[in-house]
């Protein structure tokens, strides 16, 4: 899609227009979490002391705050906050930085050799 | 959980962790239509902004040619129990975004490849690359309407897949053909890995 023909996009305004500001403006043009692996299921809940420091906080990690007093994945919180998943692994890394999250990575390659991991999923698959 | 990361309040929290299974094909194959048909939420689209991964850190030259690529995937959840969460990822077919499955399919329970009897074709490099990482992997054959039955064996012999790789016929709509092919999955990614059936005389216990 080309927001600059003028054909298809007459007024670039409201959602067809996407996001205005570029991604990485809101990183601080940083492409890098500064730590954590953030791999797109990465499970992220907002910690209690969140609570008291929200107001300080950029818009976009505010929202991502408030997400995540449910657990989410980093797939989702992209989804949710329509921000591209790079920009949110670098905001999350900053939210871990400052204490604000908790992260369950997922399993690694080596921990897929559990069989009651397996059992668990069909049984949960089985039943739904 | 021990392995939530130290931090002062992880000890508060106790979160289940997550799983992903890959949905591939090529274009239309009905990936998203089957992530759709048993996830638990409407399924999601995230986009990976893709500037300069995978390229060395340290290396300055050409920062001006550098591209990007937005590459967006369906995706959607099923919850199991309270220890784990299920992340069902469509995944982009085309041979061009192979650098986003190796982030994805790392740590990947498995994968379906979804086939489509009027484009065989376009799945192949989706078993070129399962075949190439050693992900385990089934085939599940969309029915669309109007598209020729094949028998299963015909289809094999067709993307010359190994004997025990499983194949099955599918209603990528329907949820419970969509949910056989995750047990189908599930079944033989255990198989591979712990070298155990699954099914039968474990299901009876």
């Amino acid at each position: 899609m080309n927001p600059f023909d003028e054909r298809s996009h007459p007024q670039w305004v409201g959602e067809d227009a996407g996001p205005i500001v570029r991604p990485y403006v809101l990183t601080r043009g940083r492409t890098e979490p500064t730590r954590g692996r953030f791999d797109l299921i990465t499970l992220v809940v907002t910690v209690r002391s969140a609570l008291l420091k929200e107001t300080a906080l950029d818009p976009e990690c505010q929202a991502i705050v408030k997400l995540c007093y449910q657990p989410q994945s980093v797939a989702e919180i992209a989804a949710h906050t329509n921000l591209p998943a790079g920009t949110v692994r670098v905001l999350l890394s900053d939210l871990l930085d400052q204490d604000l999250i908790a992260l369950q990575e997922p399993h690694t390659e080596t921990d897929m050799h559990d069989e009651r991991l397996y059992r668990a999923v069909l049984d949960g698959l089985r039943a739904l | 959980m021990d392995s939530v990361r130290s931090n002062r309040d992880a000890g508060r929290v106790k979160l289940p962790t997550a799983i992903k299974i890959l949905v591939a094909g090529g274009f239309g194959a009905g990936k998203t239509t089957l992530v759709g048909a048993v996830s638990e939420i409407q399924p999601l689209r995230t986009e990976e902004t893709l500037t300069d991964r995978g390229v060395g850190v340290d290396d300055l030259s050409g920062v001006e040619a550098k591209q990007t690529t937005t590459v967006a995937m369906d995706f959607g959840r099923i919850t199991i129990g309270d220890a784990y969460r299920l992340y069902l990822f469509g995944t982009p077919g085309q041979e061009r975004f192979w650098f986003l499955w190796d982030e994805l399919a790392l740590g990947a329970l498995g994968a379906v490849v979804l086939a489509d009897t009027r484009r065989l074709a376009d799945c192949f490099p989706s078993l070129d690359y399962f075949e190439r990482r050693h992900t385990p992997f089934i085939v599940a054959v969309n029915c669309f309407d109007g598209a020729r039955r094949y028998d299963l064996e015909e289809v094999r012999l067709g993307l010359t897949l190994h004997p025990d790789i499983p194949i099955v016929l599918c209603d990528a709509r329907e949820r419970e053909s969509s949910k056989k092919v995750l047990i189908t999955l599930v079944e033989h990614a255990m198989k591979v890995r712990l070298g155990t059936a699954a099914t039968g005389e474990a299901a009876a216990r």
